[in-house]
């Protein structure tokens, strides 16, 4: 498959898009975008409704043709190649299963179309891995969600595609089916060896079945990276509130020494390592210093006292508190913000802690994290909750996906944030 | 046939990629003729054997001439007048009769649609089928089967004759005398009896896709059954009354099998002057002039109801 | 008490019960008499039951011969009208062109026009092309006003299907021609099987329209309006009564066939 033109190295990428766009009239659905996914991997494309990752699956499957770029599909150029001729299959949103044919000949299609006479064994086999092999007569309509969504992906898998494509292949069945489907993608998966591309908008199906994540936000790649990394170490605003919480400070940087960076906001000093800041700071600048809820440590006023030295700490009140099960959320009134958001464990509950009480948070400042200050810190709160039914066929879809766009601050279009991901974008 | 491939409704005016291939482009070409090559012969029969008659109809309405010397564009718009004058009782007969049968018909298939579509359970299916059945029927055999059935000394007239049903019909002028045939009854009873089926169909369509639970939920909201349906049921089902009613009043009021098989020369309707001027009395002008002066009518009696009825989404 | 409250109750169910016998009465009829055996010329009083219609149901000059007429140009007006209406109707509901309201008007106009209009115009155009009336004329008159019905039922089916059903297909490797026969047309199976049904009837059935195109040639329908005046034989029954039957029948099986497929498995 390699051609003379591409190294060997951009060849062990299963998908390669480069500059790669797609616009509907004066809508911008996606902005030229370079995106490297590995050989063998489990990638997710993640996002809200309207963010562009359904189009970009879509010029992969070669479903709708980019304006821009071009598609290489294991080091072969494929942009110009109608979908029927591309080594790629898709589990569409919905299924998209044939009604009119049984389970059998729905998932011998492929094979069928590209001339294979004797389908018999492979079907068998594949029917077997997705454990439908006794409801291999029944009609679609004859299954349950959870079964059709297997027909679906042993249909597409059965043809050995380069590359599965999955567009919200989760997104019709219910919470617990869903988690159940994820341990068996992911099984099969790792089964098959196949190289799997999963849209999404569900963060947490994101994180848990793929090895590499991007979070995709109007039409642009905001950021990539193993999921741990993504959750660790957000880069923009948007990546930081839309997988999971963070709770978001805005403040000045009053000095900078050793690799850590001093911060203060409305009398509160916090401290920052500078390696964990995503822009520049030099005093007198101001960042958002970010952390996640259940880094923090609370602690009733009374015991103020028993809070280590060197630990970043916030006076405050709690103002909510609502009990989960095996942590409890608490929502504290503080100087530096009105909301801040803390998770904790339940193991041994303080009953102090009620709505009023006087509370200090602590954290290791290694848990603190830096954002430019110029992002809508709100960036990707909204979406989050969000559930993409843009069926991304055609003019309509695009333009109705543009109307729903979440909440674009300006910050989305600074360099910073660009130059982010196409380094990302390259080094993956 | 790749209209497949082009994938539902792809504009033909979608932006061009900024730097297509030329086989991209010509391919985008190609799409572009296709819808053209669908349309072509469909198109092309409508225009010439719907579109290019009427045309020449209208033409031949303001010719005049004889059938032994031929007919000749003179612009005698008089023939209209002459129609008009002569025959202005058999519009009025058509439109009343027509409007009569379009009334009981909704009346009638109303209740029927209801119970199909909420009612019926599984007996749905099978009274689907009954009434549909007619149809397979040739509807002059059906049409011959009201005259036995209305026939002067048959178990129907003898029955409404001794609960002198006949002598009320008779003094309201739609009956004379002892006969139900060849009179204005009878001619109303057969079309609605023949356009029922058109009514009832859409009337069922838009009522099966009523929630019934919104029945439900109206009368959780403290609405009696009669409020239910006049506030819920009946608007809902407005796309299918508007569709049913324009079914049944345009055919009916161009028929004249009903009016020529059960009625006399009393209940003759327009269709039956278009019918005896063309076939028979062989004066194509008139003819022509008749049907346009319908078409007319009935293009305005139904933009007008549709206008009242407020529903523009039927085409 | 009782029985008025649930009267009450089922008030509608009985006034839906009443008009479908109204539909069927005048079927029921025709079937009684077709096994009259009428004293005079005239079938519209019971004189004694036979079965002598329906062992001769060819007894009668020229009725056989219109009934086959009527069914060749059912059979050929409903394969003509059904293969240009899909085609039109996928170019409607696939397709965003020039023309297209233009193209909806023309296919809804022909159904709501007077079916005597309709005759009278294309009658006097034949007239005055001096073109011999007969079997191709009504031929083409009935494609003319089939093809408006097709094109609507199949459309309607095309627009409920899903596009991505055929993005399906092509992601597995179905050209666009496999794609449109493995795949389109089995989707767009039921409404292109409606239009041709409803074509059939119509055609089969039409009485107005033909008369005015026909010349010399009798169908079906122009033969029981023809023998109306002199006295109507009783095997117009026994046909229209055999029609009527295998029409029950026909939809009985289809609906009996699609059960069981729902109940396999």
């Amino acid at each position: 498959m390699t051609t003379p033109s591409t190294s060997t190295a951009e060849s062990d990428d299963a998908v390669r898009l480069t500059g790669i766009s797609r616009a509907y009239g004066a809508f911008t659905a996606v902005h030229p975008l370079d995106l490297a996914v590995p050989a063998g991997s489990f990638f997710a494309l993640l996002g809200a409704s309207g963010c562009g990752k359904t189009t970009t699956l879509r010029m992969i499957a070669g479903l709708e043709t980019p304006s821009t770029g071009t598609v290489h599909l294991g080091g072969q150029d494929v942009t110009a190649l109608p979908p029927y001729k591309r080594p790629v299959n898709t589990v569409f949103q919905n299924y998209a299963l044939f009604p009119h044919l049984d389970v059998y000949e729905n998932v011998a299609f492929g094979l069928r179309r590209r001339g294979i006479k004797s389908v018999r064994k492979q079907v068998g086999e594949m029917l077997d891995l997705v454990q439908l092999g006794p409801l291999a007569r029944r009609r679609p309509h004859q299954l349950s969600g959870g079964q059709q969504q297997r027909v679906a992906v042993a249909r597409a898998l059965i043809n050995r595609p380069k590359v599965l494509l999955l567009d919200e292949p989760l997104g019709a069945l219910d919470l617990k089916l869903r988690r159940q489907m994820q341990l068996e993608l992911k099984r099969i998966q790792t089964e098959v060896g196949i190289t799997f591309v999963h849209v999404t908008h569900d963060q947490e199906e994101a994180m848990t079945m793929a090895d590499t994540v991007a979070v995709m936000n109007a039409g642009r790649v905001e950021q990539m990276g193993a999921p741990a990394d993504l959750y660790e170490n957000p880069a923009s605003t948007f990546v930081a509130n839309f997988l999971g919480t963070s709770n978001l400070i805005e403040a000045e940087v009053t000095g900078a020494a050793d690799g850590i960076l001093r911060l203060t906001r409305a009398g509160q000093e916090l401290t920052l390592p500078a390696a964990r800041c995503r822009t520049g700071a030099a005093p007198g600048d101001r960042v958002l210093a970010g952390v996640r809820p259940e880094k923090i440590t609370l602690v009733h006023g009374d015991d103020a006292e028993a809070v280590p030295a060197g630990r970043n700490r916030i006076s405050g009140r709690i103002t909510a508190s609502s009990f989960i099960g095996v942590s409890t959320q608490y929502v504290v009134d503080s100087p530096v913000g009105p909301d801040l958001e803390v998770f904790v464990q339940n193991v041994e509950r303080d009953t102090r802690l009620v709505p009023g009480a006087p509370v200090v948070l602590h954290w290791n400042p290694e848990h603190t994290f830096g954002l430019d200050a110029e992002q809508d810190i709100d960036a990707g709160l909204d979406a989050g909750s969000d559930t993409d039914t843009g069926s991304g066929s055609g003019h309509g879809g695009g333009a109705a996906r543009g109307r729903t766009e979440p909440g674009t601050g300006p910050g989305d279009s600074t360099g910073s944030t660009d130059s982010t991901d196409s380094a990302e974008g390259a080094a993956v | 046939m790749t209209a497949a491939a082009a994938g539902p409704l792809s504009p033909p005016a979608a932006p061009a990629p900024a730097e297509p291939g030329k086989a991209q482009r010509r391919a985008a070409a190609r799409r572009r003729r296709v819808p053209y090559l669908l349309l072509l012969a469909g198109v092309a029969w409508l225009l010439v054997f719907f579109v290019a008659p009427l045309v020449y109809q209208a033409s031949t309405s303001v010719q005049t001439g004889t059938l032994e010397d031929g007919f000749k564009v003179t612009w005698h718009f008089a023939t209209y007048w002459d129609a008009l004058t002569e025959y202005w009782p058999h519009f009025v007969r058509s439109l009343v009769y027509s409007g009569i049968a379009t009334v009981l018909c909704l009346v009638i298939g109303y209740p029927l649609a209801y119970t199909i579509a909420f009612r019926a359970g599984r007996w749905r299916n099978l009274v689907l089928i009954l009434v549909i059945a007619p149809f397979f029927t040739s509807f002059l055999i059906r049409t011959l089967a009201w005259e036995t059935i209305l026939a002067d000394q048959g178990p129907v007239v003898s029955f409404l004759n001794d609960l002198h049903v006949l002598d009320v019909t008779s003094w309201l002028g739609i009956t004379e005398g002892d006969r139900v045939l060849a009179t204005p009854l009878a001619v109303v009873c057969g079309l609605t009896y023949n356009f029922l089926p058109f009514m009832i169909l859409p009337l069922y369509t838009s009522l099966e896709r009523v929630d019934g639970r919104l029945h439900e939920a109206a009368g959780d909201l403290y609405a009696t059954p009669f409020t239910v349906f006049r506030k819920v049921t009946f608007p809902l089902s407005m796309p299918g009354v508007v569709a049913g009613t324009l079914l049944t009043f345009i055919p009916a009021s161009g028929d004249y099998i009903n009016a020529e098989l059960l009625g006399s020369t009393n209940q003759q309707m327009i269709g039956n002057v278009i019918e005896s001027q063309f076939l028979r009395v062989l004066d194509y002008p008139t003819a022509a002039a008749l049907s346009f002066i319908l078409m007319a009518v009935i293009l305005a009696v139904v933009t007008l109801y549709i206008r009242r009825a407020g529903t523009e989404e039927l085409v | 008490m009782r029985l008025i409250r649930r009267l009450r109750a089922n008030l509608v169910v009985i006034a839906g019960v009443l008009a479908l016998v109204y539909l069927i009465v005048p079927n029921l009829v025709v079937l009684a008499f077709s096994f009259n055996q009428p004293k005079g010329r005239f079938n519209y009083t019971w004189n004694h039951f036979s079965t002598d219609a329906w062992q001769h149901p060819c007894g009668v000059a020229g009725m056989c011969g219109s009934l086959t007429l009527s069914l060749k140009i059912a059979v050929y007006a409903t394969v003509a009208a059904t293969v240009l209406g899909t085609m039109t109707a996928f170019a409607l509901a696939r397709y965003r062109f020039r023309g297209r309201g233009a193209t909806n008007m023309l296919i809804f106009l022909p159904m709501a026009m007077p079916e005597v209009v309709m005759g009278a115009s294309l009658g006097t155009l034949f007239l005055n092309m001096r073109i011999q009336f007969g079997f191709w004329t009504i031929l083409i008159a009935h494609i003319m006003f089939c093809l408006s019905f097709v094109v609507t039922a199949v459309k309607a089916r095309v627009m409920s299907m899903d596009p991505r059903l055929e993005q399906a297909a092509q992601d597995l490797y179905a050209t666009p021609a496999q794609t449109f026969l493995r795949v389109t047309l089995p989707l767009a199976a039921p409404g292109i099987a409606a239009g041709a049904l409803l074509s059939f009837a119509l055609s089969f059935d039409d009485y107005i329209i033909t008369s005015f195109n026909a010349g010399n040639s009798v169908t079906f329908p122009m033969f029981v309006w023809g023998s109306a005046q002199r006295g109507t034989p009783v095997q117009v029954n026994v046909i229209g009564t055999a029609m009527f039957v295998i029409a029950v029948l026909l939809v009985l099986a289809g609906q009996l066939a699609g059960g069981r497929r729902k109940a396999r498995g």
